[in-house]
């Protein structure tokens, strides 16, 4: 639970954010500072990393255990490396983002919100809409967007991740 | 805030508002009734509860009345039928989720859900899915939970950022899987965190120990005074058929606001410790036998005479600084008569060389209410927020509204607010490092000091932190330098006390004190003192002080209230002191093998809840009180006993038949004088290294006193555990 914890350049990126907002009121940086950690970290956080975090900031940590289990982009529990979230909202799903979910609930032998046993994927319960409705149904892979999803696109994508 | 006064219209009534105020505060003058969840008089305006929207004219829906400030003309309609329908659509959103467990919930009858639900909520619930479960959490051994209640007010969140300083509670999750808690297992365990008890307007925080263990409309309320510190806290204890079963703050906004210690709150259950002495009990050849009152007190009278014979000097007696100001007078007048000046409340001291120059009481010099007012405080030996938690939280206010505090202290106790300065004394060195304070102030004044004032110190290795404590104190408006428990029980008080003195010449500052006891004032005021009577009157003999009567032992000693091994700064010496007196005269409210060891007579007292009484607390107002609590067994109020003990003994005019005459008996002894607490002494100084440890200097805040020791919640603590693990 020490600044060891967190890594220079995780270090170097809270101070960025935390110089944008004036003294004192470092609070207003936790959400990006999360950020920063949780992609360094495989994409999830720990209580640790969530300390390091609060001491980094000289915060007291339920400060920033709020946060991150407030947003639903934030991980506290361990989850597969690569993140696949469907979009689910309305244009998505009339254009047949049910099917798409199933395809992948079948392909990876997991259900919505469940890491594969590998460790290697993991299907995110999205909650809101992805902002790609001209091209749905659509997906996000590690923070990049697949649009018109047959399964077989899906097979091409999940083939080229290691 | 401006202070432009608006004229509003209140269902119909003109009233004058402050511009900027808040709807809800003029309301509540106003006496027009507007419920409320989230909103608390002393914390923020969270407006999340929504149950006190009330129409406004003009405005296109109903408004909160906590966070919609008050203009000019403003027309507000509480009880309309637009704000009742909206007041009553809140109340059915907050009842979606909410067991209906009243009748098993210890908040049922002072729950303010359920006094809302009986005023605004429908007979029927029209919701008919599942309702959500909240798993309760673990907050320690003080605070019980059942989060499934909780209406997410957030009052718990908003006490820990902004009164006690620290967040230990906080909202995790969104939405419906909103959770109020610590989100990792942990305590809650800053030293006012039983307030949340309070706080929380339904059954999801509640007093732990308490639990299940009355109901609240079969208690009758009776208002108390906290034993523990000298703030004097206003307390009720709660007493159902003469037990008391809880306590809870009462308001007084001039010492403990809303809020007490939790010391003060949970300490209660030591008074129902099974080492009670609950009748009276004379060592026959040895063995201990259970007596009636009037042999106990024949007996008491005829040890003391025989051992102390006609050298009232035999004689000491030793009382708890927490003892009422009625026992501590008729002690006084006992010892007295019977030719004694060797009498002390003062256990835990070492130095007494000054004490000639020590004020009429230890005073605080102001009222506690008045520290928010000042712009520098000073304090030198005083881990506070545990010694005095009440003072410690007006400070703190202090601090955030902008004043400079600054610790000269042997350790950085962990204070939440900016702290403007730390001198870090080494315990042994104290003295040394204020006088490098004295020293810098000095110079920082511009050398003005007259050679009195400097005290002859020369001193080196002035750094910045000692400026930085001098420029806490120099300048300043009104600044007080606070000597607290640390440097009251430190070996070279005296010396401490006297560069305090010549800093606050120097700086303008007052000096106050933070005594020992709930009492220490009436200890000084009543004359249980060896050098002073009642009122300060100096006395023909001075008699040996509590430290003396240890290392040159009596042949008969009275003890008030007290265990030896615990309460004095040497537990070796007094239990050699007390093994080796012929006579050893014990009023106690509990029994414990040490003192079956060396008492000869044992006579069972009530605790500060079974015994009518008065505390002068260390702003020097005298808060008297009834008995809550019916006394355990067979013992007896204090007083009583002391007065016919005085009656055995011949005492003249001892005829009191209640506390109050004993207090007005007092109050004429005292009269009209001058009850002046500065300092006025000429004690001249030295910077000599004292051989002395921390913990013996710092007592762990819950092992103050033989009650606070039985308080079995409080000894579970994280701060009791961790002292006891030292």
């Amino acid at each position: 639970m020490s600044k060891g914890a967190l890594s220079e350049q995780v270090c170097r990126e809270i101070d960025h954010w935390v110089a944008k907002f004036p003294k004192g009121r470092q609070r207003s940086a936790v959400i990006s500072a999360l950020q920063a950690v949780q992609h360094e970290n495989q994409g999830f956080l720990t209580q640790d990393l969530m300390d390091a975090v609060a001491e980094h900031l000289d915060l007291p940590p339920i400060q920033v255990y709020e946060v991150a289990t407030f947003y639903s982009m934030f991980e506290t529990d361990p989850v597969g490396r690569h993140c696949i979230s469907v979009c689910t909202n309305i244009s998505c799903m009339l254009c047949g983002s049910t099917e798409i979910v199933a395809y992948l609930e079948k392909k990876l032998d997991v259900k919505l919100g469940e890491s594969t046993e590998d460790g290697k994927f993991y299907l995110k319960q999205e909650e809101e809409c992805l902002a790609a409705c001209c091209g749905a149904p659509m997906m996000m892979v590690n923070h990049d967007y697949h649009e018109n999803l047959t399964p077989q696109k899906i097979d091409e994508i999940l083939e080229e991740l290691d | 805030m401006s202070d432009k006064t608006v004229t509003i219209e209140i269902n119909g009534m003109p009233v004058d508002a402050t511009a900027g105020q808040m709807l809800i505060e003029v309301t509540d003058r106003e006496d027009a009734y507007v419920p409320r969840f989230c909103y608390h008089k002393k914390l923020s305006v969270a407006a999340n509860c929504r149950m006190c929207l009330v129409e406004v004219e003009n405005a296109p829906k109903p408004l909160p009345a906590c966070a919609t400030p008050v203009m000019e003309g403003m027309k507000v309609f509480t009880h309309s039928n637009a704000a009742i329908e909206a007041q009553k659509a809140t109340m059915e959103f907050l009842l979606i989720n909410h067991p209906l467990d009243c009748p098993i919930c210890d908040q049922g009858g002072e729950c303010e859900l359920q006094d809302l639900a009986m005023g605004f909520g429908r007979n029927v619930s029209r919701y008919t899915e599942r309702k959500r479960v909240v798993k309760d959490k673990n907050l320690g051994s003080l605070v019980s939970t059942d989060m499934t209640r909780c209406i997410h007010c957030t009052r718990c969140v908003r006490f820990g950022q902004e009164v006690a300083g620290i967040q230990e509670l906080g909202t995790t999750g969104r939405s419906e899987d909103m959770e109020i808690g610590t989100y990792i297992e942990r305590s809650v365990d800053h030293e006012l965190s039983g307030n949340i008890i309070d706080l929380c307007p339904v059954g999801a925080l509640n007093d732990k120990p308490y639990r299940y263990s009355a109901r609240a409309w079969e208690m009758l309320a009776k208002p108390l005074v906290s034993p523990h510190d000298c703030a004097g806290s206003n307390l009720f204890g709660h007493v159902l058929r003469g037990r008391l079963k809880r306590i809870v703050p009462r308001d007084n906004e001039s010492i403990n606001e809303t809020w007490i210690a939790d010391r003060d709150r949970f300490s209660y259950e030591g008074i129902y410790a099974d080492d009670r002495l609950t009748a009276p009990m004379l060592k026959v050849k040895g063995d201990w036998l259970e007596v009636s009152w009037s042999r106990a007190i024949s007996e008491a009278r005829d040890v003391l005479r025989t051992s102390v014979g006609d050298d009232g000097n035999r004689l000491g007696v030793l009382v708890s600084p927490s003892s009422t100001v009625e026992e501590m007078y008729l002690l006084n007048r006992i010892t007295r008569h019977i030719g004694s000046n060797n009498i002390d409340h003062r256990l835990r001291m070492r130095d007494f060389r000054d004490q000639d120059a020590d004020p009429v009481w230890p005073a605080l010099g102001m009222p506690i209410a008045a520290l928010e007012e000042l712009d520098g405080v000073l304090i030198v030996g005083s881990n506070l927020r545990r010694e005095v938690p009440i003072v410690a939280h007006r400070i703190r206010k202090a601090a955030i509204q902008g004043a400079s505090v600054g610790f000269v202290n042997p350790s950085a106790y962990e204070y939440h607010f900016p702290c403007a300065a730390y001198v870090e004394a080494p315990v042994q060195l104290l003295s040394q490092s204020l006088a490098s304070v004295l020293v810098a102030a000095i110079e920082m004044d511009g050398g003005k000091a007259s050679e009195a004032v400097r005290l002859g110190i020369d001193i080196a290795g002035i750094n910045e932190s000692h400026r930085a404590a001098a420029q806490v104190l120099l300048g300043k408006k009104q600044a007080l330098l606070l000597l607290g428990q640390i440097t009251l029980r430190h070996p070279r008080f005296a010396d401490v006390r006297a560069i305090a003195a010549a800093l606050c010449e120097v700086t303008g500052a007052k000096l106050g004190y933070l005594p020992e006891g709930a009492n220490a004032a009436g200890g000084a005021l009543s004359g249980v003192l060896p050098h002073r009577g009642p009122g300060g009157q100096v006395a023909r003999t001075v008699g040996l002080n509590a430290s003396e009567m240890l290392t040159d032992p009596r042949q008969a000693y009275l003890l008030y209230g007290l265990e030896p091994e615990h309460d004095f700064s040497n537990a070796t010496l007094v239990t050699q002191a007390l093994t080796a007196a012929d006579t050893v005269v014990c009023f106690s409210s509990y029994m414990t093998d040490a003192l079956l060891e060396y008492a000869d007579v044992l006579l069972p007292i009530a605790t500060f809840a079974e015994t009518a009484g008065t505390f002068i607390n260390v702003e020097g107002v005298w808060q008297s009180f009834d008995a809550a609590a019916k006394v355990l067994g067979n013992a007896r109020e204090g007083w009583r006993v002391l007065r016919v003990l005085g009656n055995e003994l011949d005492l003249p005019a001892c005829e009191y038949r209640t506390t109050a005459d004993i207090c007005d008996a007092l109050a004429a002894e005292l009269g009209n004088q001058d009850l002046d607490t500065s300092y006025k002494g000429r004690f001249k100084p030295t910077l000599e290294e004292a051989d002395i440890d921390i913990l013996a200097l710092d007592v762990p805040m819950y092992a103050i006193d033989a009650i606070v020791r039985r308080g079995s919640a409080l000894q579970e603590t994280a701060a009791a555990r961790e002292s006891k693990s030292i």
